[in-house]
């Protein structure tokens, strides 16, 4: 049996890498992952507390994440490849113009 | 030696099961391209591999020598890291997907050292089994894709990039067309799938789920075909517009790994089919017709007794100790099936199950002989327009009647 | 150290490697591969939960279908090794403590209440895909009602804005 302990501070590290990366990476297809790895550390936590529990309520929730990251992720990468055709480059530090 | 056995006797069954289950899978792919390359010859008026061994038997020998000693580059300018891991990724995947296949709901008669050996790595009651396997299956676009990203060529980049779009669209309707047959077992595990089937005994080949799941069947296999990258779908590699997609780069043992992963799927696809839709190891026959058991033999002792004599026609030495050793060793089978009433008792689910294997991977070759290769619009189309919208439509009508039944209580 | 420890470390260690790794790399496709193995990793970690039907959407999910069009869009616009200028390298070490900052006060938090849920009773077995089914059909039966509009609405969205504009 593992502490639920353990599973929190390793989902803590996770979301805290996930941060990290978002601000210190520029690619902006990078900048997203972090964000499904930020949302990962946190299903992690649902699914230990759910357990901890013995209630399926974290269980419900992480499905429902991973619907709305598919969904975002979606909507996403469409903004993506919009970006990428209109300025040729993904780097986020030379999309900033508020227009063309 | 005996207490180490005794201690670590799931771990010994497992490692020697996993070396005979590869031994196995490896040597049916390499038969299995001789198969398609006879079969593929005959419907196109031609002879096919005749030239090695008998009947061209030998002839995935020579291939597989072929592949070890030729030379294999990597191009310049390849992403050197995810190009070596492009194939074991593919391969890999492949051959753990077929682990979580039961091969039989018994297992063995005898025992080693108190522990029961079941056919399959695994035992058959894996509880999200099917869920497992989709899993798997999943993540096989990645030995695809990856690869013809990491060839930094651009053939290879737009087969990779075609087959990452196909395997997308079709993972959706190959989860959805499945739907229907879970929601009738109401289970995700394999074994009680096939259970499921067996309600009615006196039934037989009319209990399967093939009947009421006649449309999740079609969009399953149409969307399998497309996930293991097979004619009429196999655009990723269309030879006559990419030249090979997304292995172009890859040669000698590299691209033999991507052969083996492509035809290895093709096997668990079959699995998953004659399991899903066909009864898994269930006999066509009904349960009363207990003189169906010697079946098995009835095919095995003629046909052994055909490659005996065959054997005698061939002029070489080789091809007449060959032909009629095999040809005994098939009728020898047959005849301990007759003899021992236990062991054919016991061989009826394998046998049903890798006879129905086999039927689909004549499916799978016949196909080949036979369609030509879609468009590519036409492709997305016929995923997103017919295949989607069709297995939706076969969940929402299989969840009424099942809800209907259960209201009415009409079984 | 018994064995759901050890494996817990081993999963453990390998998600914070592809954590780290997803960082340091310098191409996004690297990235991504680093990204999908902390999500076998976690989908590793669900399992050693007893959460089987997670662990399988997530790597059905995640894995099989948000990475591979991650995946497919870095190849689509044929994405290059990112760039950094001298600032955003500058901001890289403030950032660092922060984050370290940020992680060490979530993690305190959070564990200090994970002690107090210890104190709670463990009812039996974690419930299996029944349980889970049970749930959202009935209990949140609206949420999920309204997760399957997003859905649409997301897919209506990506339609739009991927489509080229008709000259």
């Amino acid at each position: 049996m593992v502490p639920t302990n353990y599973y929190v501070i390793l989902s803590a590290i996770l979301f805290g890498l996930g941060v990290f990366a978002f601000i210190f990476k520029r690619n902006i297809i990078t900048i997203f992952m972090s964000i499904e790895l930020m949302l990962n550390a946190v299903n992690l936590a649902f699914v230990a507390f759910s357990q901890a529990l013995g209630k399926v309520d974290g269980q419900v929730f992480v499905l429902f994440v991973i619907v709305v990251a598919a969904a975002e992720a979606a909507v996403g990468l469409g903004i993506i490849i919009l970006i990428a055709r209109n300025r040729q480059t993904l780097n986020v530090e030379r999309v900033d113009l508020l227009k063309l | 030696m005996t207490s180490f056995l005794s201690s670590n006797a799931e771990l010994v069954i497992t490692v020697v099961k996993i070396a005979l289950l590869l031994f196995i899978v490896l040597t049916v792919n390499a038969y299995l391209t001789w198969f398609e390359r006879k079969v593929v010859a005959h419907m196109q008026s031609r002879w096919g591999p005749h030239r090695v061994g008998p009947h061209g038997l030998l002839q995935p020998l020579a291939d597989g020598l072929k592949f070890l000693f030729k030379e294999d580059p990597t191009p310049a300018g390849a992403d050197k890291f995810v190009y070596y891991l492009a194939p074991l990724l593919a391969l890999a995947l492949a051959l753990t997907s077929i682990a979580l296949i039961p091969f039989g709901p018994e297992p063995l008669p005898w025992k080693f050292y108190g522990k029961a050996i079941y056919l399959g790595i695994v035992s058959p009651d894996v509880n999200i089994g099917i869920l497992a396997l989709f899993a798997i299956t999943a993540m096989g676009v990645y030995g695809v894709a990856l690869a013809g990203w990491s060839s930094n060529s651009k053939y290879p980049l737009l087969g990779g990039l075609r087959s990452s779009a196909q395997m997308i669209s079709y993972e959706l309707a190959l989860t959805m067309s499945v739907v229907g047959v879970l929601l009738m077992a109401g289970s995700f595990n394999l074994k009680q799938i096939i259970e499921a089937q067996a309600h009615h005994p006196e039934r037989g080949i009319f209990g399967w789920n093939v009947w009421p799941q006649i449309l999740g069947f079609f969009c399953f296999f149409v969307a399998a075909v497309a996930e293991t990258n097979r004619v009429p779908f196999d655009l990723p590699e269309a030879e006559s517009e990419l030249v090979a997609g997304f292995h172009t780069e890859y040669a000698s043992f590299k691209f033999a790994m991507f052969f083996i992963a492509e035809y290895t799927s093709m096997i668990t696809v079959s699995c998953l089919c004659s399991i899903l839709f066909f009864g898994g190891w269930l006999s066509p026959f009904p349960a009363s017709w207990t003189f169906t058991h010697y079946l098995p033999s009835v095919i095995l002792i003629p046909f052994g007794l055909w490659v005996i004599l065959d054997g005698f026609r061939y002029e070489t030495m080789f091809g007449r100790i060959i032909l009629p050793g095999v040809g005994t060793a098939i009728a020898g089978l047959g005849a301990v099936f007759v003899l021992l009433p236990n062991v054919n008792e016991f061989i009826q689910a394998p046998f049903w199950l890798l006879s129905k294997i086999f039927v689909f991977l004549f499916v799978y070759v016949w196909m080949r002989g036979t369609l030509p290769r879609f468009r590519y619009d036409q492709l997305m189309a016929f995923g997103w327009k017919l295949l989607l919208p069709l297995s939706i439509v076969n969940v929402i009508v299989t969840s009424f009647v099942i809800l209907a039944r259960m209201t009415w209580g009409a079984k | 150290m018994t064995a759901p420890l050890v494996v817990f470390f081993v999963l453990a260690a390998l998600a914070v490697i592809g954590a780290v790794s997803l960082i340091l790399q310098k191409h996004p496709i690297h990235s991504a591969l680093s990204l999908i193995v902390v999500m076998v990793a976690l989908a590793g970690l669900y399992l050693l939960l007893g959460a089987e039907f997670v662990a399988a959407v997530q790597i059905i999910v995640y894995g099989g279908a948000i990475m591979v069009l991650f995946v497919f869009v870095i190849m689509l616009l044929n994405a290059g090794v990112e760039e950094h200028t001298n600032l955003s390298k500058m901001a890289g070490a403030p950032g660092l403590l922060l984050v370290v900052a940020l992680a060490g006060f979530v993690a305190a938090t959070i564990a200090k209440s994970a002690e107090s849920v210890h104190a709670a009773p463990q009812t039996g077995e974690l419930a299996s895909t029944l349980g889970i089914s049970n749930m959202i059909f009935k209990d949140f039966v609206y949420p999920f009602e309204l997760t399957s509009f997003l859905i649409l609405v997301a897919v209506l969205g990506a339609t739009v804005l991927a489509q080229r504009e008709k000259s």
